[in-house]
């Protein structure tokens, strides 16, 4: 670890157990012979925002993908503030509040925008096939509730009032990662875990987004989890930055730390260029 | 005047038929209904058919047709066991009946005897998606016809069972007209829980199980849940609607519910729009109307010609295909979404931007 003297936008402590939000205890993922993530452990510190980096393949999604309980490591534990959740079933993981944004969007195309930021709040509302059917008194009352809260809360922060009612497949792009934050918003989350929510984007789409993760983190006080390619944003707006390359942890520490360490900048230039060069910076 | 249509509150935001236009539009068609009956010996004579008989038809697989667009439509569940649980509904209300039970019970019970019957032949589909679902569901159709064919004990076989029409509170509704408002009631009563259910939270996780069904899961769906419900839900509307045929026909035989009449079922939510709440009404019409209007070039050519009778009919299930074949080629998202575009454009009209 180099002793550069400001690491990040807040300065370090020591981790008490009640600040650790989310924990992964050596987890062992594997698809057949290909061992996908051999003993990756890390603490996420509540309310921070942590980025995982590393190569293509190197395992981020995976992480991600056995938070959610998408995947089942064979050997580890998660464990969320403070209930080990290895064994929870997936539809379960929103309840306990966390929510995912995906690399490739996997919003329901067919539907308004207003619709699938509704869709967030599923766990949230209470309304069956006979209450919602009869659309009588309390499953209305229900229904503009959560669509005044949508529209005051979520959609004014992320700025989409003028493509609310529209269909989400007839969107652009970068329109499409916005709702796609949106409708993990609405879930209430204590943790957001976003897959390269800048991915794609030009520079202005990436500054915007950066400001809402920003907000999203300062005004409600939401831990995230960010998976992202674009160093520059990386090294701006994260307060810890773990390294993954072949499914291990290499590093991990203050932005600033994780940029000058030997084993980073080897997973990324090759150990030649290492001599020579800083990572993004 | 305004040049959109802008609402003060979420409420009225909320409304089905938001402006009063289209409330008066709504008013009328229902009032027109309700007086229908009154007119439908000029309106049988106007037009040389049975009018009356074919506003029940349509209204029973009105019904019919919202419980699939809610399974295939709106869940993305294919089903091609509908005739068989309609099937279901119907031999259901009609043993019931028989027994004594009055149709205001009988015929929940032949809902939820489909329901629980669907749902059960629904299982395959937490595993199975597509063609294979289809399949599955075919194999339900397939045994729940022999079931019917060959317990004869319980069915009555091929021979049929004969049921009495429905009384209520001690009106016999045997005749065409006064069968009408039962099967309008029960209609309005099934196109509405569609509206509501589709615009509220289960629909749109169904809805969800439909586009991903794996973010609809990370949303926190139960997707088993949601996929046997959707099942459940779809087979007891298309149980009401084979329990109202009961009382309708009142000779219920196994010849009705075949492979058939699960095709046409699909066919009639894919020509009406899938996934649209208008899709099942736009395709019981078509279904129901437009093989009475072939019929009329069909006999005029019958009477020019006698000996080849057997010729023009089966030439009118010939173009009924045809027909049918062109709008899936020319409108594929079904006559909602035309409807949808004529709607669209006289909003605007003249000033098409």
């Amino acid at each position: 670890m180099s002793a550069v003297a400001s690491p990040g936008r807040r300065a370090p402590e020591a981790l008490k157990p009640e600040d650790v939000l989310l924990e992964l205890d050596d987890i062992h993922l594997r698809f057949g012979g290909l061992n996908a993530l051999s003993g990756v452990s890390f603490k996420v510190k509540k309310g921070h925002i942590q980025a995982i980096i590393g190569p293509n393949g190197a395992g981020k999604t995976c992480i991600l993908n056995c938070i959610c309980r998408f995947y089942n490591p064979y050997q580890g534990k998660i464990i969320f503030d403070g209930r080990d959740i290895s064994h929870v079933a997936t539809h379960r993981v929103a309840e306990l509040g966390i929510a995912r944004s995906f690399q490739n969007i996997e919003l329901f195309r067919g539907m308004t925008v207003l619709d699938n930021i509704k869709l967030g709040h599923h766990v949230h509302m209470k309304s069956g096939f006979i209450s919602g059917g009869l659309y009588l008194g309390k499953a209305q009352a229900e229904e503009i509730r959560v669509r005044t809260e949508i529209e005051e809360r979520i959609i004014d922060l992320l700025e989409i009032e003028a493509i609310r009612k529209k269909v989400v497949g007839t969107l652009p792009y970068g329109f499409q990662k916005r709702v796609e934050l949106a409708r993990a918003l609405a879930m209430r989350p204590k943790v957001l875990l976003l897959d390269e929510p800048m991915a794609g984007m030009n520079l202005e789409e990436t500054e915007d987004m950066a400001r809402f993760i920003l907000d999203i983190n300062q005004e409600w006080g939401v831990t995230v989890v960010l998976i992202e390619h674009d160093m520059g944003v990386v090294m701006d707006i994260s307060d810890s930055v773990v390294v993954l390359d072949f499914g291990t942890k290499i590093a991990q520490g203050s932005p600033k730390e994780v940029s000058q360490n030997p084993h980073v900048i080897e997973a990324y230039l090759g150990s030649e260029a290492a001599a020579h060069s800083k990572l993004g910076l | 005047m305004p040049c959109g249509l802008f609402f003060s509150s979420y409420r009225k935001d909320d409304a089905i038929f938001k402006t009063w236009w289209l409330r008066l539009w709504m008013a009328a068609m229902f009032v027109a209904l309700l007086v229908y009956p009154l007119f439908s010996a000029e309106a049988n004579s106007l037009t040389g058919m049975n009018v009356t008989n074919l506003f029940n038809l349509i209204f029973i697989y009105v019904i019919g047709a919202h419980g699939l667009n809610l399974l295939t439509g709106f869940t993305g569940q294919i089903s091609l066991g509908h005739g068989a649980f309609m099937g279901v509904g119907a031999y259901t209300a009609g043993i019931l009946a028989k027994m004594g039970w009055p149709f205001f019970v009988a015929l929940p019970a032949a809902g939820v005897m489909a329901a629980a019957v669907g749902m059960l032949f629904g299982l395959p589909s937490l595993r199975l998606k597509g063609l294979y679902l289809a399949i599955a569901t075919m194999a339900a159709q397939f045994i729940l016809d022999y079931a019917m064919r060959n317990w004869t004990s319980l069915t009555g076989g091929s021979a049929g069972l004969t049921v009495h029409s429905a009384t209520f509170f001690g009106i016999d509704l045997n005749t065409d007209e006064s069968f009408y408002y039962l099967a309008l009631f029960f209609a309005v009563l099934a196109t509405l829980y569609l509206k509501n259910v589709t615009r509220s939270r289960t629909g749109r996780a169904f809805v969800a199980v439909r586009d991903r069904y794996l973010s609809a899961e990370v949303i926190g769906v139960n997707l088993f849940q949601y996929r046997i419900m959707s099942f459940g839900i779809s087979s007891f509307m298309v149980g009401i609607a084979g329990g109202l045929w009961a009382y309708y026909i009142t000779i219920i035989s196994d010849e009705h519910f075949t492979m058939w009449l699960s095709v046409q079922y699909l066919a009639m939510v894919i020509v009406g729009g899938l996934g649209h709440v208008l899709g099942g009404i736009f395709g019981a019409i078509f279904f129901v109307v437009l093989p009475e209007l072939l019929r009329i070039p069909a006999e005029a050519l019958t009477d020019i010609y006698p000996n080849i009778f057997g010729i023009f009919a089966s030439l009118r299930e010939m173009v009924f295909g045809l027909i049918v074949i062109l709008f899936l080629i020319f409108e594929p998202d079904g006559l909602a979404a035309r409807w949808h575009t004529v709607r669209a454009y006289w909003k605007l009209w003249p000033f098409s931007y």
